[in-house]
């Protein structure tokens, strides 16, 4: 499809370096990957003209003239600004402070209404609302209540329907009454698909938060919705004044631009994003991630999240201490090995890095996880002085460690060797100075380096 | 295309007035969407009709509008498949349009495999001389690659009960759908060798511009466009007015 915005930057950035200064129109090159980029991602055009003309400006500006990356330097505004653009951070639902917080759930047909509400019911359920009720006033599409009665009862929601034959502003009303009296935390009212062209419907739609003042109301956009997001977003805000979006079918690959498109017309925040088959794929949304996927960019700040949900902080400051003062030991290396391979398979996290997934060599990159089972295996096969001091081991100690994990001597002898330069290495890190190359270079060879946090 | 057109001007051989370039800009447009033209496929005995498509683009209102088309207007006797069995309530939505449409409906319960759903359907269908069998699927991200293997599979179960069906797979977009519209039929046409798209919700705002990149890329038509939510609403696609609505305001 469309190459990576960053690397083409670079590309049309590179030859700036070798000059040292960055031209005016060395920056409108880059604009014009920008534009077509955005285009690309689906962002309106009109939101991508006014965006760079902003961009622009900040890239025209002294820090990025003078700095020896101006590549890296452009996208970095550039991301910072369509995280600004999405709206930054902080937004959150609000909720009642007495009696049931009432959520409305509007948007065009197929874009994921009867789900959303069936995952946001889950998802405040999970966050601790006990009790979140469903309204099905979608009684136009066959088996639309059906399917709402069907999901609200996987995600243990009550449904109140009744029916097709009523109407939808009174079905709304009569929820609203019972979930009073039952004492509900909160009442999701799901909606019928509409056009936003349809009069009569847009009306009802009106009608239906007249009647029932929510607290919130949600439009539900497609993530794969192109130019006409922009028309789509501003009927339905005139019509419901939503007060925020929900971001639907983001699992697929398309780039999401309406999201940016929408928060920029509309003001809008987008808070939350819904990405996947199953009930529990929803989760708040976070605009710095939406600005690295329309820029093509990898998920790094994903993989910081798994990396930070895994690794422990206060292991991470023993370990440094540790490492200072040379007292890393195979206890601790096996410690760090399972941190990392807890992120999930190794090729897995290198897909997540930016511009891994054009990298070719990577691509079928054999990562060996055999050879990390052995590592985990032998070391596990050691008695605790040992690990601490793996000096100790010597011939008869080899034969019983190779035999309980399963090895044979000489990976016992490859192990013990590698972690010895390893913690040699370490030490020189430590005080400061450089490693060896050729210890580097000797340590490539297997076991795989402990994951040491920079500060 | 502008490329095109720009040759043209430059060549004289197209006014370059406002009204003129326009005009053949049109005829242009026209003429990729007309790419690989060709009519709904129902010789078979059944004809056998897959439906595939992302969820939420109007698969299943498709095959209602298609099967009262077929059957009201045609006369024709439709045999419509509930291979939908993921989503709740997909079999429930889609007995309702049987019934308004006057079709037979043969489904199974959830969580069913859609092969044999689709296997029943064609079994039923020959038994009482049915001429169309309709085949729904469950909306599916292209990017979900055991979903799109399952597909392919529908798409074989098909293919080896009967030698030659599906005779038609018509893709539904969605006209709202931007350029990822175009890696949607380009994955679907690989996993289920889509014939023509429908491009469904074209009663918004949405022009559909992506169906001209399908045409002119993968060179798959758009054979139907969906316009409302009524029985009625469904017509074969018309390139000449397309373009121009493309460039209307």
């Amino acid at each position: 499809m469309f190459d990576q915005l960053s690397d083409r930057l670079q590309a049309t950035l590179s030859d700036v370096r070798s000059r040292g200064k960055l031209s005016e129109s060395d920056v409108d090159a880059a604009m014009r990957e920008i534009r077509l980029a955005l285009l690309e991602a689906d962002v309106n055009f009109k939101v991508v003209k006014s965006f760079t003309a902003t961009l622009k400006e900040r890239c025209l500006g002294a820090d990025v003239l003078g700095s020896l990356d101006p590549g890296q330097q452009v996208i970095k505004i550039v991301n910072e600004e369509l995280t600004g653009l999405m709206g930054g951070t902080g937004s959150e639902l609000a909720f009642a402070s007495s009696g049931p917080t009432v959520i409305l759930m509007a948007g065009l047909q197929g874009s994921g209404k009867t789900t959303a509400c069936a995952k946001l019911a889950r998802f405040l359920r999970e966050s601790g609302k006990k009790d979140v009720a469903l309204a099905a006033c979608d009684v136009y599409r066959p088996a639309a209540v059906e399917q709402l009665v069907t999901v609200g009862g996987r995600v243990g929601a009550h449904v109140y329907e009744k029916g097709t034959d009523a109407d939808p502003v009174e079905i709304a009303a009569w929820a609203l009454d019972r979930a009073k009296e039952e004492r509900r935390d909160v009442l999701i009212v799901d909606t019928a698909g509409r056009l936003h062209v349809d009069q009569d419907l847009m009306g009802e739609l009106a009608r239906i938060r007249k009647r029932i003042k929510p607290h919130d109301v949600l439009l539900v956009v497609d993530a794969m919705t192109g130019q006409d997001a922009v028309g789509v977003a501003e009927s339905f805000a005139e019509a419901a004044e939503f007060d925020g979006v929900v971001m639907s079918k983001l699992d697929g690959d398309a780039r999401g631009g309406a999201a940016l498109s929408v928060k920029a017309v509309t003001g809008k925040p987008i808070l939350f994003a819904s990405t996947g088959e199953k009930l529990g794929a929803f989760d708040r949304f976070h605009p710095d991630r939406m600005a690295s996927r329309i820029l093509g960019m990898g998920d790094v700040l994903s993989l910081i999240e798994k990396a930070e949900q895994q690794i422990d902080e206060k292991q991470a400051l023993d370990l440094e201490q540790k490492l200072k003062k040379n007292q890393f030991t195979l206890e601790d290396m096996l410690q760090q090995m399972r941190q990392v391979r807890k992120m999930g398979p190794i090729s897995g996290i290198l897909g997540m890095l930016p511009g891994m997934g054009a990298m070719k060599q990577l691509k079928n990159a054999d990562v060996d996880e055999g050879q990390l089972d052995r590592v985990e295996a032998i070391i596990l096969s050691m008695t605790p002085e040992e690990r601490a001091n793996p000096a100790l081991i010597k011939g008869s100690r080899r034969k019983r460690i190779a035999n309980g994990s399963g090895t044979k001597v000489q990976h016992v002898n490859q192990l013990v060797k590698q972690f010895d330069q390893m913690r040699k290495m370490m030490r020189h890190v430590a005080s400061g100075k450089m490693p060896d190359p050729q210890q580097l270079a000797q340590m490539t060879g297997g076991a795989p380096r402990p994951k040491v946090r920079r500060r | 295309m502008v490329e095109r057109l720009e040759h043209e001007v430059e060549a004289g051989s197209v006014p370059a007035d406002g009204d003129a370039v326009q005009a053949r800009l049109i005829e242009i447009l026209a003429e990729v969407a007309a790419t690989a033209r060709a009519p709904i496929d129902l010789s078979g005995e059944p004809a056998v009709l897959l439906m595939v498509g992302v969820n939420g683009t109007g698969k299943t209102t498709t095959i209602g509008k298609v099967a009262w088309h077929l059957s009201k207007e045609f006369g024709l006797s439709v045999v419509l498949a509930a291979g939908d069995t993921y989503r709740a309530a997909a079999a429930e939505q889609l007995a309702e349009w049987a019934d308004r449409a006057g079709a037979e409906l043969v489904r199974s319960e959830e969580g069913a495999d859609p092969g044999a759903v689709a296997y029943d359907a064609i079994e039923a269908a020959r038994a009482r001389g049915a001429d169309v069998v309709i085949v729904d699927t469950a909306g599916r991200l292209h990017t979900q690659s055991n979903l799109m293997d399952e597909l392919a599979k529908v798409r074989r179960v098909i293919a080896k009960q009967l030698p030659g069906a599906p005779h038609e797979t018509l893709l539904s977009i969605d006209a709202t759908t931007g350029q990822n519209g175009l890696r949607q039929a380009k994955v679907f046409a690989e996993a289920a060798a889509v014939d023509g798209v429908v491009l469904t919700k074209l009663d918004g705002t949405a022009k559909g511009g992506i169906v001209l990149a399908i045409a002119d890329d993968l060179g798959i038509p758009v054979k139907l466009i969906g316009t409302g939510e009524t029985l009625e609403d469904l017509r074969p696609f018309d390139p000449t007015d397309f373009a121009n609505a493309l460039l209307s305001p």
